[in-house]
């Protein structure tokens, strides 16, 4: 009776997946309830931390948390729950820096358009692509005149940009133009010309060789010395032209991947049809390329993204320099894990949402090429 | 005539790419020239004299993290070496350490038990999509707020954490510690060598045996012999609490620590998946036959499929590594004094050779990069498949 009984469960889907996952062994067995244990302490710790003992404007006496000393934590010896209240006072500046309060509809309206300019590019089945990739081109126009000011509207120099802002400024902006450039240079190491071709690879392999920082010091001190007198880029541009040359190395090997995986019958072809070199780049080559390529593109727009927080060194307020000024605040002082993990989570939530997508490309192109 | 040369050049590829790469050279000389000019013009404007003698200067600052003596009497050059010490210490602890994390993780990662795989998982995706430097300095802020000097965390006895450091007693080698070396070395040797003849004796008569195990006791016991006949040649300056910090001993301090949690842990969540796919690469059916063979699951591991997988990981582990070493120029952040925090941050603040100074640590990087790049090949080399190229 009993054997059967164990027959009859052996049938059942879910308990088969059970015990070929859990319990398939003795040690697998033991390492179950030893990752139980361990999820059950820290996720219990967690959630009681960041949610159950947490405050958020109120302490648990019910007061307005106004500052750090009114955190529960900070009055009672027994609590011990993240105090968010720092994030909320701050907002306004982990978004905009120091951006004049009454100008910030300007920066959340190019926030806000920033999506439509993009998702041209990403989605190539979208309806009306051909507008929306269209206005790809016309968006840093429109944001620039946003951001930075023009007719009818004030200028805020970018001293007061920090921020969220200068995180996607730095991103986007470094991402965009290093577009253009990293293809030039993949071509250019493909080249047939020994001199253009060990230009492009220098460029490349030294790029890649230095750490980011040591670029960024290199613009903010050295760029003022190699410009005429008069011409002074703030900090902001100094840290864009930086970012912008080192991703344009790291993309250009991402191409340079896509272009080694055309067959050479492809470019054969097109020149035996009479097309000159640019012609086949362009119509040929290049659009096959891309489409391999985007997925390890994507991957260095990643690493780029989280690289802006680099700017912090050089003195710039980007999401993590914001959030280091506001430790520095005395009326906040010391909520270092609120704030770190406030952090975190913003630019988890952009890379892992970027690597979501290069996921979704790569089993796009799996599918589309079977 | 003058008509077909034009027609020559731009109808023919040969002179038609010589021209352009004329052109190409013409340009950057004169962009060169003029930024040279210009530099050199602002430079004297701005009354700040160049060349390379600073080096030999007194640098005036002190470094706290040290692997060689550094007083603020030394000169630049030296703080210069400090500063290259303390990143090759760091890359290379952190490469180590990342190594090993990695492997761990990505086996980890394709194991049967579906809740160890996706912590596993969780783990991966949350440290490589938060930025490094966010992750030292929270690291950082962790250690510094462990309890201070007075009310250390005692760790077994003569080990203590605290906010300024983990530390714990120094060996002092005394007389005769050279023979208990020696005989480590000698161990050592001798175990290459009885691993050599195993080896050989396997091959002739088909017996195993267990050379891991052999070799293993044979470099512990040996030196331990020694140790012990020469009278416990090692003596353990314990650190020990004075006024208000410790005196002896010696200290892990958490800038280092800081940014060696930071630099593997992130490092590492890459390498799990280099090590992942690496071994999902190795096909199926190797994994079958080896145990259609009889071999056990750690030998199927150690014999077939690890050496397999290596071919696809090593080419993107040499450029973890490279990684890492560079994002350890990230400890000016936290006040780790790496090549770019004390050489290309101070001494630049205090001669204003900004270029000659980012010169040299962008160079330096790049040897470094090179040197790592030249050995990693070395290495990928001899696991690559041989015979069949």
């Amino acid at each position: 009776m009993r054997s059967l009984a164990l027959n009859d469960l052996s049938h059942n889907k879910y308990y088969n997946w059970i015990v070929r996952n859990f319990f398939s062994t003795w040690l697998n067995t033991s390492l179950t309830i030893i990752a139980l244990i361990f999820l059950y302490k820290i996720g219990t710790f967690f959630l009681d931390w960041a949610i159950f003992s947490a405050d958020f404007k109120l302490n648990f006496q019910g007061q307005v948390i106004t500052d750090r000393t009114m955190c529960s934590k900070n009055i009672a010896p027994g609590e011990y729950g993240a105090c968010w209240t720092i994030i909320y006072a701050r907002f306004d500046q982990f978004m905009y820096g120091l951006y004049p309060a009454e100008e910030t509809w300007r920066v959340n309206l190019s926030f806000f358009l920033l999506p439509f300019a993009i998702i041209g590019f990403l989605f190539d089945k979208l309806p009306l692509r051909k507008y929306f990739i269209f206005f790809t081109f016309i968006y840093p126009f429109i944001a620039y005149f946003l951001l930075y000011g023009g007719p009818n509207l004030t200028i805020v120099e970018t001293n007061k940009w920090g921020g969220l802002l200068v995180t996607l400024f730095l991103g986007v902006t470094g991402i965009g133009l290093a577009f253009p450039l990293s293809i030039a240079l993949a071509l250019g190491r493909r080249s047939n010309m020994p001199i253009i071709k060990s230009i492009c690879v220098i460029f490349i392999e030294f790029i890649r060789g230095v750490p980011l920082i040591t670029l960024l010091f290199t613009a903010n001190v050295m760029l003022p010395l190699f410009l005429p007198e008069g011409v002074n880029p703030d900090n902001l541009l100094r840290a864009l032209v930086a970012v912008t040359l080192f991703q344009s190395a790291y993309m250009a090997e991402a191409i340079r991947g896509g272009l080694q995986a055309i067959p050479r019958g492809q470019i054969e072809a097109a020149q035996s049809l009479g097309l000159t070199y640019w012609q086949t780049t362009r119509k040929i080559v290049l659009p096959q390329a891309l489409k391999i390529a985007i997925p390890p593109i994507v991957n260095t727009c990643i690493g780029l993204f989280k690289d802006t927080s680099l700017v912090l060194i050089i003195g710039l307020f980007d999401l993590l320099g914001i959030g280091k000024a506001a430790l520095a605040d005395m009326t906040w002082t010391k909520l270092y894990y609120e704030v770190y993990v406030f952090i975190a989570l913003v630019f988890f939530i952009f890379c892992f949402g970027m690597s979501r997508y290069s996921l979704y490309l790569e089993k796009k192109l799996k599918t589309d090429n079977s | 005539m003058k008509n077909n040369f034009i027609r020559k050049i731009i109808f023919d590829e040969k002179s038609r790419s010589l021209l352009i790469q004329t052109l190409t050279i013409g340009i950057f000389a004169f962009i060169i020239y003029i930024l040279v000019q210009q530099t050199a013009y602002n430079l004297d404007k701005r009354g700040i004299s160049s060349g390379f003698d600073f080096l030999n200067m007194s640098a005036g600052y002190d470094i706290s993290i040290r692997l060689i003596s550094f007083t603020s009497e030394d000169t630049h050059l030296r703080a210069y070496f400090v500063g290259l010490l303390n990143t090759l210490l760091i890359a290379i602890c952190g490469c180590f350490l990342a190594t090993i994390l990695g492997f761990l993780v990505g086996i980890i990662r394709l194991s049967s038990n579906w809740l160890f795989k996706n912590i596993a998982y969780v783990y991966v995706e949350f440290t490589r999509n938060v930025p490094v430097l966010l992750q030292i300095i929270l690291y950082y802020s962790i250690l510094l707020h462990l309890p201070q000097i007075k009310q250390a965390i005692v760790l077994l006895d003569n080990f203590y954490l605290t906010n300024r450091g983990f530390f714990m007693p120094s060996p002092v080698p005394k007389e005769g510690f050279g023979i208990v070396i020696a005989s480590l070395i000698f161990a050592i040797i001798a175990s290459y060598f009885l691993k050599k003849y195993l080896k050989k004796r396997q091959e002739t008569t088909g017996r195993q045996y267990p050379i891991f195990l052999m070799n293993s006791t044979l470099i512990i016991f040996i030196p331990v012999f020694f140790y012990y006949i020469t009278g416990m040649p090692i003596e353990f300056d314990n650190p020990v609490l004075k006024g208000f910090n410790f005196k002896g001993g010696m200290v892990v301090r958490p800038e280092f620590l800081g940014m060696l949690f930071g630099l593997s842990i992130y490092t590492a969540a890459f390498i799990s998946e280099t090590v992942r796919s690496g071994i999902i690469s190795v096909s199926k059916g190797q994994r079958e036959a080896s145990k259609a063979l009889g071999l056990k699951n750690n030998l199927v591991m150690r014999l077939v499929i690890i050496p397999q997988a290596l071919r696809v990981i090593i080419p993107p582990l040499t450029s973890q590594y490279l990684n890492l070493t560079k994002n350890s120029s990230l400890g000016i952040a936290i006040g780790y004094a790496d090549l770019v925090h004390g050489f290309g941050g101070i001494s630049l603040n205090q001669t204003g050779r900004a270029i000659e100074i980012m010169m040299i640590v962008m160079l330096t990087y790049l040897s470094i990069s090179l040197i790592i790049s030249i050995f990693m090949n070395i290495y990928n080399k001899s696991v690559q498949f041989k015979g069949n190229a």
